[in-house]
C-alpha cells in the first residue's frame, strides 16, 4: 500500500531525485545509497539518531556537502563538479542552519538583502522593498536595523528563514531550525515554518518536532545508520511502522 | 553656604581616604611611597625644568626643514604641500562615509590644524606663509567631505580615486626628467619626516594587501599557492629586516630587466613591504581561522561565490577580529622605517643623527635631539593605537 502511494507520488515531476548516492568521510561510510523523488510543493520531514546521515543528506542537496557516488537532479540540473550547475542549484534553494548562521558585521536589513543584490543583481531599493516585506511576513520588521547579536534565537532563526526566502527559491532546507533554541522560542519559528507550507513551497526538513511532522509534513522519512529505513505518510509512520528501528526510534522519542 | 562648605570638607575627607587606601594601607605600602614620592617629585621636576630652562633646542629649531623635508630642495616645496591637501582631501572624503572613525580623526586633525595656524602671535611666531601653508592643509578636510557628498562616490570609486592619487603624488614629489614644471628631485634627496611617511604610508598600504594574499593563500586548497606563500612567509619572518634592506640593496637590481632601475628609496619601500606583509599574513590568518564555517556555509547556500563570500562575509569579519595586531604590525612597521639608515637614507632619525655628528655647535645637543625624535614617533604611534580603538570600538556593535 505504502509503495503504490509513494509511486503514485514519484511519477508526477519531481523536483529533487537521488538515484544510488552514496558518501564518504575519510573513510567512513555516511550515505549508503539514498534514493528518493520528492515533488514539488511536497513537505518532506526527515528523522532519525543521531549520526545516522540526515543532516548530510539535506546538505548534499545544495552540494554544501558533495557526494562520491549517484546522481543528484534538482530542478532539472544535475549536481556535478560543474561550478554553473551548482551555483545554478543554490539561486533556487534556500537553506536554514541549527546555529542561525547570520552574518554578524551585518544588520537584519542587511544580512537579508545582501543575496538579492550580490546574485539575484537587483539594485538596492528593490531588495530592501522585498527584504522589509519578508521581515513583516515572519514578524520582525520593527528590529530591521539592529545586529543579530541583540536579538534572541528565535528572532534569529526567523531572520535566517527570511534571508533564505529573500532569494525567492522554489525549496527550502531546513537543517535541524530549532534544535538550539528555548522551548518558549521553538513555536514562534514553527509557526513562520507552517505558514510557508500553506503557502506550497517545496521543504525538506530534519527535524524532531513530531508534532509539525504530524500537522504539516506529506511524507516523512526515517534515517538511520546511511540508509532510508522507512518512509510514508505520517498517519502510517506514527500508528503502523512497519520497521522495527523506526518503532524503537518512535517509541524513545514520542 | 553652610551646605557648600561641608560640601568641601567631605570631598576633602574623601581624598584623603583615598591616599590612605591605596598608598599607606600597609607598612610595605607606606615605605613605598615615602621613598617613591620624592624620587618622582624630584625626576619630574628635574626633567621639566631641564626641558624648559636648561636645555638647548637649537638643533632642532635652525634645523626645521631638514627634519621635515631633508634635503628636498625649497622652491620644490610646494609639491609637498599639495600631496598634503591631496591626503586630507581623501580624509574628508572618508569622514563622510558614514564611518565615525574617519570622523573622528578628520575632526581631530582639523582642530588640530586649525590651532596651530591660527595660534596668537604674542605666543609663538609663525610666519604668515607658513600659516597659510598650515590652513591650506586643513581646508582638504571640508573640502573632500562635501566631495562625497556632492557625488555620492561609493567605496569603490574612493579606492581608485586614491590610488591614481597616490602613484600621482609620487610622481609630483619625484618630479619628471627634462620637465621645466617638475624637474626631477632624485629620492636620495628626500629626508626627515617626509622621508619616514612616505616609507611607512607606502609600506602599509603595500604590505596590507600582500599580508591578506599570502594568508590566503597559505590556506587555499591548492599546494602551489600554499606552498609558495608558506615559503615566502617562513623565509622573510627567519630574516631581520636589517638584511632584508642590504638584500634588496643587492638583489632587486638582479631582477628588474636591464635598463630598469629602482632607486634606493624604491628598495627600501620593497623590504619594509614584503617584510611587514610576512608578518601581516600569519595576523590575518588568525582572523580567517577565526571565522565559522558556518558562515561560510551560509554564504554559499545563498549562490554568493567564493569570491562574493570572502569579500563580503569571511574578510571583515577576519580582519575585524584582528584589528589589534594588524594596527601592532603598523606601529612596528613605522618604527622599523628608521633602520634605512642602514642603508644611507636620512629619515628623521637620520637626520637627527647627521645633525648632532655633523656640525660642531649640536655636538652637546644630542639628549635633546633623541628626546625630540622620541616624541615625534610617540605622538604617532600614540595616535596609530588610539586609532585603532576607536576602530574596535566602532566595529563592536555587531558582536555577538
Amino acid at each position: 500500500m505504502t509503495q503504490t502511494n509513494l509511486n503514485r507520488l514519484d511519477n508526477e515531476n519531481p523536483i529533487i531525485t537521488f538515484e544510488d548516492v552514496h558518501k564518504w568521510f575519510g573513510t567512513f561510510h555516511v550515505l549508503k545509497g539514498i534514493n528518493i523523488k520528492i515533488n514539488k510543493g511536497e513537505v518532506v520531514v526527515v528523522f532519525g539518531p543521531s549520526g545516522s546521515g540526515k543532516s548530510t543528506f539535506i546538505r548534499t542537496i545544495n552540494r554544501i556537502e558533495e557526494h562520491q557516488k549517484g546522481n543528484i537532479i534538482v530542478d532539472g540540473i544535475e549536481l556535478t563538479t560543474d561550478l554553473k550547475n551548482i551555483e545554478a542549484v543554490r539561486k533556487e534553494v534556500g537553506m536554514v542552519f541549527q546555529s542561525f548562521n547570520l552574518f554578524p558585521h551585518l544588520t537584519v536589513i542587511e544580512n537579508v538583502s545582501l543575496a538579492p543584490q550580490k546574485v539575484r543583481k537587483m539594485t538596492k531599493l528593490e531588495a530592501t522593498k522585498i527584504s522589509t516585506d519578508l521581515l513583516e511576513r515572519v514578524g520582525i520588521s520593527d528590529q530591521a536595523d539592529k545586529y543579530p547579536g541583540q536579538l534572541s534565537g528565535g528572532q534569529q532563526q526567523r531572520v535566517a528563514i527570511a534571508r533564505s526566502l529573500a532569494m525567492q527559491p522554489s525549496i527550502m532546507l531546513f537543517d535541524e531550525p530549532t534544535s538550539a533554541l528555548d522551548p518558549e522560542m521553538i513555536k514562534e519559528v514553527l509557526d513562520v515554518m507552517k505558514e510557508l507550507a500553506s503557502s506550497g513551497m517545496t521543504m525538506i526538513v530534519v527535524t524532531h518536532e513530531m508534532g509539525f511532522a504530524r500537522e504539516v509534513a506529506d511524507r516523512l522519512v526515517m534515517f538511520d545508520e546511511g540508509v532510508i529505513v522507512e518512509s510514508g505518510t505520517p498517519d502510517e509512520i506514527f500508528n503502523s511502522p512497519k520497521n522495527d528501528r523506526t518503532k524503537l526510534f518512535l517509541s524513545q522519542i514520542l | 553656604m553652610r551646605l557648600v562648605l561641608k560640601n568641601q570638607h567631605i570631598k576633602f575627607n574623601v581624598v584623603i581616604n583615598t591616599i590612605r587606601l591605596n598608598l599607606f594601607n600597609s607598612p610595605l605600602n607606606t615605605i613605598l611611597t615615602c621613598v617613591l614620592f620624592p624620587l618622582i617629585t624630584y625626576v619630574v621636576f628635574n626633567g621639566v625644568s631641564w626641558i624648559f630652562t636648561e636645555a638647548n633646542w637649537q638643533g632642532i629649531t635652525n634645523n626645521k626643514r631638514l627634519f621635515l623635508i631633508g634635503q628636498y630642495p625649497q622652491e620644490e616645496s610646494w609639491r609637498i604641500q599639495i600631496v598634503l591637501i591631496f591626503l586630507s582631501y581623501i580624509l574628508g572624503i572618508l569622514a563622510s562615509l558614514n564611518k565615525p572613525v574617519f570622523y573622528k580623526i578628520s575632526i581631530g586633525i582639523s582642530s588640530a590644524i586649525f590651532i596651530i595656524g591660527l595660534f596668537p602671535e604674542e605666543f609663538m611666531q609663525i610666519e604668515s606663509t607658513t600659516r597659510l601653508w598650515i590652513l591650506s592643509i586643513g581646508a582638504g578636510i571640508p573640502l573632500g567631505y562635501f566631495t562625497r557628498n556632492r557625488f555620492h562616490l561609493n567605496s569603490g570609486k574612493i579606492i581608485i580615486l586614491g590610488s591614481i592619487g597616490i602613484i600621482l603624488s609620487y610622481i609630483l614629489l619625484r618630479g619628471l626628467k627634462n620637465s621645466e614644471v617638475i624637474p626631477y628631485v632624485s629620492t636620495n634627496e628626500w629626508g626627515g619626516l617626509l622621508l619616514t611617511f612616505f616609507l611607512a604610508l607606502i609600506g602599509i598600504l603595500l604590505s596590507f594587501p600582500l599580508g591578506i594574499f599570502l594568508a590566503l593563500g597559505r590556506r587555499s586548497n591548492l599546494p602551489f599557492f600554499k606552498g609558495i606563500s608558506v615559503l615566502f612567509i617562513e623565509t622573510i619572518r627567519a630574516v631581520p629586516l636589517v638584511t632584508l634592506l642590504f638584500m634588496t640593496l643587492i638583489i632587486v637590481p638582479l631582477l628588474l630587466p636591464e635598463g630598469w632601475r629602482l632607486d634606493r628609496v624604491g628598495r627600501a619601500v620593497a623590504a619594509i613591504t614584503i617584510f611587514s606583509g610576512a608578518y601581516m599574513a600569519e595576523n590575518i590568518r588568525g582572523g580567517l581561522a577565526s571565522v565559522p564555517n558556518g558562515q561560510i556555509e551560509a554564504a554559499k547556500s545563498l549562490g554568493l561565490n567564493t569570491f562574493m563570500s570572502l569579500y563580503l562575509i569571511v574578510l571583515p569579519q577576519a580582519l575585524r577580529n584582528v584589528i589589534p595586531a594588524i594596527v601592532g604590525q603598523f606601529i612596528s612597521l613605522f618604527k622599523d622605517t628608521s633602520l634605512v639608515v642602514t642603508i644611507g637614507l636620512l629619515d628623521i632619525v637620520g637626520i637627527g643623527k647627521s645633525v648632532v655628528l655633523g656640525n660642531i655647535d649640536y655636538i652637546n645637543t644630542q639628549a635633546e635631539v633623541y628626546l625630540f625624535l622620541a616624541f615625534v614617533f610617540w605622538i604617532f604611534t600614540f595616535s596609530m593605537s588610539y586609532i585603532s580603538k576607536l576602530i574596535e570600538n566602532t566595529l563592536g556593535v555587531g558582536k555577538r
